[in-house]
């Protein structure tokens, strides 16, 4: 049931011919005020989604300690790069403080890095195997096979904290507490959604190819790499893109195994700045520069690839 | 694994129509298909099998992590029925859920609505989407200070209204309504993107046909658009509400439960007890109940809501 095949459906005449049916204006021109009313609460929506994001900018442009007496004001309080420069590890502890940070080295450039290392580990991973397994489900037949496939679909239902606590302590017998194996074991081989996502693809390909392939002699490693992958890429990336934006945006488990310098990933480094936080006067503008560096990455994709995710979203989509 | 094949390799292409899976040809396909899932087998049995067995078994036992766990039957289960720190953190949850899906839902309903019928361009659907891609964590910090009792623009608005300012999550009736909000605002977008894919789906001949027999346009919407989309609506039900009870992310973050226990939801009391007090017998106890209301709700929804049926036909 993939979505794309319904975006493309026409359905410019269903709205054409009957106006907007959760409109209760009808006026004498009842259209043109239907389609305004319409358009003025989509514009509330937009600006209700979008102005937190520009909020959160024009508070990391701020000087932390003018906040308190612009509070009020669109436009950065006392413009400056200052709270970018603290994040970043720019700036001495001494300036700093004396710019309302807390002083304490925070190593964003670390977090950053695990982030990296983390979110790529486990989407290559889940995304490779779970592709090999969904060929196996789709395109190889086998005894027993749908049925196999319903236990690994039955897993969706299982929630996270559930498996969470057993998971933690199996990473710790086995010693891998902060280590980057530890964080990305458990997601590195497969997710249900992953499998079923590239099955119902694989299921719509055409068998031509490869049947034609399978005659050449090819066996099916070279098929599954030869063809499939490649024809299967604009998926892939999809959900390669999904996976990447969801292990970004990790914080449980990280904040479980990956407590240590080192591995520390930013949505656990971002809890713990704010903990650090002074007080009284929070760093406010450090936490917005901060938390507005930690999105970029996930903003930026979006930018380049927004199309391909928000086409993505429907009844394959449900996560 | 080799000893399960009975064929080394598929004697012949696989046929394109419906192969009968009993054909002896076909168990050749059991050998390679065992190396293709085996990855996701392997990562299937020790992080989702494994995993849920031990935690059904530690339930059962007392266990501080020091030591081995101790078998102490339903103990965990008995003394739970009697810890008001958890129904508390259950009235806690339900009252969040309650908010957040009530809320998330009707706001997403109106989005897909308008998505579907006004706003068809990509751009307004990406920026809705856009706050759901935006971890949680990022969310409720930055809400956390747009929220802020002294400087926050939320606030600020407030007090020029007027209006006395308002600890959103530092006083115990709101710290959760609150909470419940931040996460309708990253949620709404997606979920209605959900519901718009379904709107999709409703054929248009139906509308046409509703509109001709002169139905007006809110006549249209509770007797052709609701029940259409009801199958649509019961899944996004089910999976958001199911996303909803396991709220920790942005309570972590921003109370920590608090004031007192006014945001002590239940994957928070779990999180406590495993982390804070190392009991894991307790704690897995308290997450095999949540997994058995999740449980629950998911086959409640799809019972009486009928989710598997269409009234398309």
């Amino acid at each position: 049931m993939s979505t794309s095949t319904h975006s493309r459906r026409p359905r410019e005449s269903a709205a054409a011919v009957v106006g907007s049916p959760q409109s209760r204006r009808r006026g004498t021109k009842p259209v043109n005020w239907r389609r305004t009313g319409a358009w003025v609460l989509v514009m509330i929506a937009v600006v209700v989604t979008i102005a937190p994001f520009l909020w959160m900018l024009r508070t990391a442009l701020s000087s932390n300690h003018s906040l308190a007496s612009n509070a009020g004001n669109l436009l950065p309080a006392d413009f400056s790069w200052g709270a970018f420069q603290r994040v970043l590890g720019l700036q001495s502890p001494e300036q700093a403080i004396a710019e309302g940070g807390s002083g304490a080295a925070i190593n964003f450039w670390l977090y950053l890095r695990n982030s990296i290392v983390f979110a790529t580990m486990t989407t290559a991973g889940q995304v490779f195997f779970s592709a090999m397994a969904a060929y196996a489900f789709s395109r190889l037949r086998w005894p027993g096979r749908n049925k196999v496939f319903a236990i690994f679909l039955a897993t969706m239902m299982v929630p996270p904290i559930f498996t969470a606590l057993p998971n933690f302590l199996m990473i710790k017998n086995l010693g891998l507490l902060n280590s980057f194996a530890g964080l990305a074991l458990p997601y590195m081989f497969m997710t249900p959604f992953a499998i079923f996502f590239l099955r119902q693809f694989f299921l719509s390909m055409s068998r031509e190819v490869e049947e034609a392939a399978m005659l050449d002699g090819a066996k099916h490693l070279r098929i599954f790499f030869q063809i499939v992958i490649p024809n299967a890429a604009a998926p892939l990336a999809t959900l390669a893109l999904l996976t990447f934006i969801g292990q970004w945006n990790e914080y449980f488990w990280p904040l479980l195994v990956g407590q240590d310098e080192n591995v520390r990933v930013l949505t656990v480094g971002l809890g713990v700045f704010k903990s650090q936080s002074p007080q009284g006067a929070p760093d406010w503008s450090g936490l917005m520069a901060a938390t507005l560096v930690a999105a970029l990455p996930v903003l930026l994709l979006f930018i380049a690839f927004g199309k391909k995710v928000v086409n993505s979203i429907g009844f394959s989509g449900i996560k | 694994m080799t000893t399960l094949a009975k064929q080394a390799e598929p004697a012949a292409p696989p046929q394109s129509g419906k192969p009968s899976r009993f054909s002896i040809r076909r168990i050749g396909d059991l050998k390679i298909a065992l190396l293709f899932i085996f990855p996701a087998l392997i990562g299937f049995v020790v992080f989702f099998l494994i995993p849920t067995i031990r935690g059904i078994y530690l339930s059962f036992t007392e266990y501080s992590i020091l030591g081995d766990p101790t078998w102490i039957g339903i103990k965990n289960y008995t003394a739970i029925f009697s810890d008001d720190l958890f129904w508390n953190a259950m009235a806690v949850t339900v009252q969040y859920v309650a908010l957040n899906i009530g809320f998330q839902t009707v706001i997403a309903i109106g989005l897909a609505l308008l998505m579907h019928r006004v706003a068809k361009s990509t751009f307004i659907r990406g920026a809705l989407l856009l706050p759901f891609l935006v971890a949680n964590v990022i969310v409720a910090l930055l809400w956390f200070w747009m929220l802020d009792y002294q400087l926050g623009i939320v606030n600020e608005v407030i007090s020029w209204m007027g209006l006395p300012r308002i600890a959103f999550f530092g006083s115990e009736q709101w710290a959760i309504p609150t909470i419940a909000f931040v996460n309708v605002w990253r949620h709404m977008g997606y979920t209605a993107l959900l519901i718009f894919a379904g709107l999709q789906s409703i054929p248009n001949h139906v509308y046409e046909v509703a509109n001709l027999d002169g139905a007006s346009p809110t006549r249209t919407f509770w007797s052709i658009t609701m029940p259409l989309l009801r199958p649509v609506l019961v899944l996004v039900l089910v999976v958001t509400v199911i996303g909803s009870f396991q709220v920790f992310d942005t309570v972590a973050v921003t109370t920590g439960g608090g004031p007192v226990n006014a945001s002590r939801v239940i994957q928070m009391y779990i999180y406590q007890k495993a982390f804070g007090e190392s009991d894991f017998g307790y704690a897995s106890a308290l997450s095999v109940i949540l997994f058995i209301i999740l449980a629950l709700v998911a086959f409640i929804q799809m019972k009486f809501l009928k989710g598997n049926e269409t009234d398309l036909d």
